[in-house]
């Protein structure tokens, strides 16, 4: 009899592994999900709004290939897990045996006790059913507040704007994300969201939400100037947890998330944790302990089920990179660009903004030692496997400048601009660089 | 698991209005398009020439005026909002009507031209639409239109008016600016006002297609006699017809593999090739309705490759026919029943080469391609056998009987009716991708030659 793997929940991390315990073994694998039948990608939940896909776009696998794959579906809620007995208990009060265990809980919204944050039209933006109740509320909604400046919020305000929703966005920064972007970056998407016509209102908390006589929202009261907005939709986007509420009484050891070591296991031998509800106790690098990012889920994935059948390997992550899109804007990241409330003292920014004002980088490097740390960049495609190989390499900002070129990814025909960036760098720093012709030698063999 | 909201409208009490800038223009296109209908009805408009330039301008202008005012009120940036929703692009009623439409149209084109007016009036002269477009085809070529020269101007009409929508829709991306005007200008020029003219021109001598980017295999009025007799030095043709030919072997020899290998099949399939004009600009709005399940893909690679080889078939068998009752004298060399065969085996024999070594380089065995070795290795024997036997009819079938069915099935059915007909209900590349054997012939030196080639990292 093979062992029984089962993993619960359906999300890019859970999905990657049993797949990749199926392309390594031919144990009986089962996926317990309570939110859809399939999986589906969650970060696509946006264009369904929009209407730019259906749910079943949505969905990377067609249904025949779980059966197909021996890939065994069940949906429902995971209510208790009894390590002891290596039994699940499900939420219509059926049990399941497991012999390994693979937790990919995901997220949810976080909600500060804001007073009425329970009440109806107060929503988050993460599972599918947040979804159908926003289609649900936006049938009589005069305008949306969105609560918290992260890239939920963003998205969030960029679908209701699809239906021609006003919305009022609270941010409590002074400026756009000016906790992860530098100010130059933030200052022009701070532009660009208002372009978007969405009421964007810096340095703003939110006190409290109101509701009619039917329990609905009606109004949310801004902290600092009590200025009290009518509205019938209220998103809470202020970033996200890990979805471990149901674990407190189990023996699995949590922290904000589930403990686990770089090998993705808890404290139980058979038990593992992997994606967004995943806590590393010891750093790697200068990364976070809990990343709720697709493509970490997608890594903790695959390296578990190296582990599981037989091939104990450590999570890698490898050097830092996002990629998000602000709007009409898309952003890169490559390695560590802090912005300006956090930088470390030995990070220098160089910051170019191009003459249309809505494409720019920013290069981080080392004050002394000019080692190249990290770039954003806006507007502009840039090849990751190149900035990874230069961060490996540990190559310095100057070399990084000189071969812009090569790292380009723009479609063919767009206008270039290394030329202009070397110039402004030049004149910033005093120096004289000149960018090297692109080479195809260079970027398809990778070679110097 | 469908969405309950098939109309953004119900879910939306701040549905976007019209402004009377988008109104009127989108009203004036609408009238343009009517007085076509109404052409197309029947209905006479004594004055053909005010009426004509006034429907074609009306279309023009107003998708136009509209399409600027509509996307330049929106930041540049990717629009797809709505499609799912819109009952248009959602196979709702309005994208079966127009479906419908537009089949009813080929049909009549392709089959029951006199039904569009062509030559049905007394003494051959034309009613109906066909009529309407007189007095443009006398200004271009002195004489009366047929209901090609009216599928030929609405359809170029189209790509022009409907690739500037496209252009103000996909403003921040350089490239696709660059490649609709090039497109655009492709059709109008390379397929509509050069053939035009040129036919004007040489009225008195026999017709041939003076299109230059039109390349065997997707072209294969080459293999018409009337089409080959046309371009001989013996019908008087003088030097056009000679380079017409030349150019045909060239494009097809050595123009295309050598593009295809440097920048990708879409060289020719977005850049040059009129029904991918069509698609890109009229059939826009419908891109999305493509079908991406496995089974689509299935069917796909065994359609296209089929009718590859089938043209293949039907080229070699009509050719074979044709030269073993005819010599053509090309000035340097005459084509005839020796030298035909001679280089029909050295192509097919190539090919042949080229999938054997294919099939034994790929480890994994590949049944596609040894399906396709074998084909080509039973074209070759069978080749061989009639010149050897002296038989007029290689694959023993009359090639005439290939030509026939190749013409109606896949040169009129698949492409035009169903390829553009269906554009609202199966998606603006259904033809291209399932049917058009020359983004076959492209996809082999694609899939194994170039930079160009797409993989899945799955």
């Amino acid at each position: 009899m093979e062992e029984h793997i089962v993993i619960i929940g359906n999300g890019i991390s859970g999905i990657t592994a049993a797949r990749h315990i199926r392309k390594n073994s031919n144990k009986r694998i089962t996926i317990i999900s309570g939110e859809t039948d399939y999986f589906y990608s969650r970060t696509a939940l946006m264009y369904i709004y929009m209407g730019h896909m259906k749910f079943e776009h949505t969905q990377p696998y067609e249904n025949w290939f779980w059966e197909k794959n021996r890939i065994e579906l069940k949906k429902a809620y995971v209510t208790h897990i009894h390590t002891d007995k290596k039994e699940l208990v499900l939420d219509d009060q059926s049990t399941m045996a497991y012999d390994k265990l693979i937790l990919a809980l995901g997220s949810k919204p976080n909600k500060f006790g804001w007073p009425g944050q329970n009440l109806d039209g107060v929503m988050g933006m993460y599972h599918k059913q947040d979804l159908d109740l926003l289609e649900q509320y936006s049938v009589d909604c005069n305008r949306a507040v969105i609560v918290g400046g992260g890239l939920i919020g963003i998205e969030l305000a960029e679908m209701l704007r699809s239906r021609n929703i006003p919305v009022t966005f609270l941010v409590r920064e002074s400026s756009f994300w000016n906790g992860v972007l530098p100010d130059g970056e933030s200052e022009m998407i701070n532009k660009h969201i208002l372009e978007h016509h969405i009421d964007l209102r810096l340095s703003s908390n939110l006190q409290e939400i109101k509701a009619d006589e039917n329990g609905r929202v009606k109004s949310v009261i801004i902290q600092e100037t009590g200025e009290e907005l009518p509205c019938n939709i209220v998103g809470l986007t202020a970033g996200v947890s890990p979805n471990i509420a149901f674990l407190k009484d189990s023996e699995i050891e949590t922290g904000r998330g589930i403990l686990v070591n770089r090998y993705l296991e808890t404290n139980f031998n058979n038990i593992y944790a992997i994606g967004d509800c995943a806590e590393q106790r010891d750093a790697i690098g200068q990364r976070r302990p809990i990343e709720a990012v697709w493509y970490t889920g997608r890594m903790m994935g695959e390296t578990v089920a190296q582990t599981i059948c037989g091939n104990r390997k450590q999570y890698n992550p490898g050097h830092w990179f996002n990629s998000a899109k602000f709007l009409d804007i898309e952003y890169q990241t490559y390695g560590w660009v802090f912005s300006d409330k956090i930088k470390p003292d030995y990070q220098e920014t160089f910051h170019w903004m191009a003459p249309c004002s809505k494409k720019c980088i920013t290069v981080a490097f080392h004050k002394e030692s000019k080692l190249f740390l990290g770039i954003n960049t806006f507007g502009i495609r840039m090849r990751h496997e190149i900035f990874d190989k230069w961060l490996t390499e540990k190559r310095d900002v100057f070399y990084v400048m000189e071969h812009l070129k090569d790292v380009n990814f723009d479609p063919e025909f767009y206008e270039q601009y290394e030329d202009m960036i070397i110039n402004y760098f030049n004149s910033e720093y005093d120096t004289s660089l000149k960018t090297k012709k692109r080479s195809w030698k260079r970027i398809l063999n990778l070679s110097n | 698991m469908e969405s309950k909201n098939t109309s953004y409208a119900i879910s939306n009490p701040h549905k976007v209005k019209l402004d009377p800038i988008q109104k009127v223009s989108f009203g004036t296109a609408i009238v343009g398009v009517l007085i076509l209908l109404l052409a197309w009805a029947g209905v006479d408009f004594k004055n053909n020439s005010i009426f004509l330039a006034l429907s074609l301008g009306m279309i023009f202008i107003g998708t136009f005026i509209y399409s600027r005012r509509t996307y330049l009120l929106h930041p540049e940036g990717i629009k797809n909002n709505h499609v799912w929703f819109n009952t248009l692009s959602n196979r709702g009623v309005w994208a079966w009507s127009l479906g419908i439409l537009l089949t009813g149209f080929y049909v009549l084109l392709y089959w029951f031209p006199q039904y569009l007016g062509n030559g049905a009036g007394t003494d051959g002269t034309n009613t109906g639409i066909v009529a309407l477009f007189d007095p443009l085809s006398q200004l271009l070529k002195s004489k009366n239109a047929s209901h090609w020269f009216v599928y030929g101007t609405i359809y170029s009409l189209l790509i022009l008016s409907l690739g500037i929508k496209f252009i103000y829709k996909y403003r921040h991306n350089r490239y696709q600016i660059i490649r609709t005007v090039v497109v655009i200008m492709s059709q109008l020029i390379l397929a509509y006002f050069i053939p035009e003219i040129l036919e004007g021109l040489n009225a008195d001598k026999p017709y041939f297609v003076k299109d230059l980017k039109q390349i065997w295999p997707l072209n294969y009025y080459i293999t018409e006699s009337w089409y080959l007799n046309a371009m001989q030095v013996e019908q008087n043709v003088g030097p056009s017809g000679l380079f017409y030919f030349f150019w045909a072997v060239i494009l097809f020899l050595v123009i295309t593999p050598v593009l295809t290998y440097y920048v990708g099949k879409r060289w020719y399939c977005s850049w040059v090739c009129g029904c991918g004009g069509l698609a890109e600009t009229a059939g826009d709005p419908f891109r999305h309705l493509s079908s991406k399940k496995l089974s689509a893909w299935k069917i796909e690679r065994w359609l296209i490759h089929g009718i590859m080889v089938f043209v293949l078939i039907m080229t070699i068998a009509v050719f074979y026919t044709y030269f073993s009752g005819k010599e053509f004298d090309i000035k340097l060399f005459t084509i005839d029943k020796t030298t035909f065969p001679i280089a029909a085996l050295i192509f097919v024999g190539i090919s042949f080469g080229a999938m054997l070594y294919t099939y034994l380089k790929l480890s994994s065995h590949n049944k596609f391609i040894l399906v396709g070795t074998v084909i080509l290795g039973l074209i070759f024997g069978a080749i061989l056998y009639a010149y050897l036997t002296g038989s007029s009819d290689v694959f023993l079938v009359k090639s005439k009987f290939l030509k026939k069915w190749y013409g109606f099935g896949v040169g009129a059915a698949f492409s035009g009716v169903v390829g553009v007909g269906i554009y609202p209900v199966l998606g603006s590349r259904v033809w291209c991708r399932f049917g058009c054997p020359m983004a076959g012939y492209m996809g082999l030196f694609q899939r194994f030659k170039s930079r160009f080639k797409i993989t899945t990292n799955g």
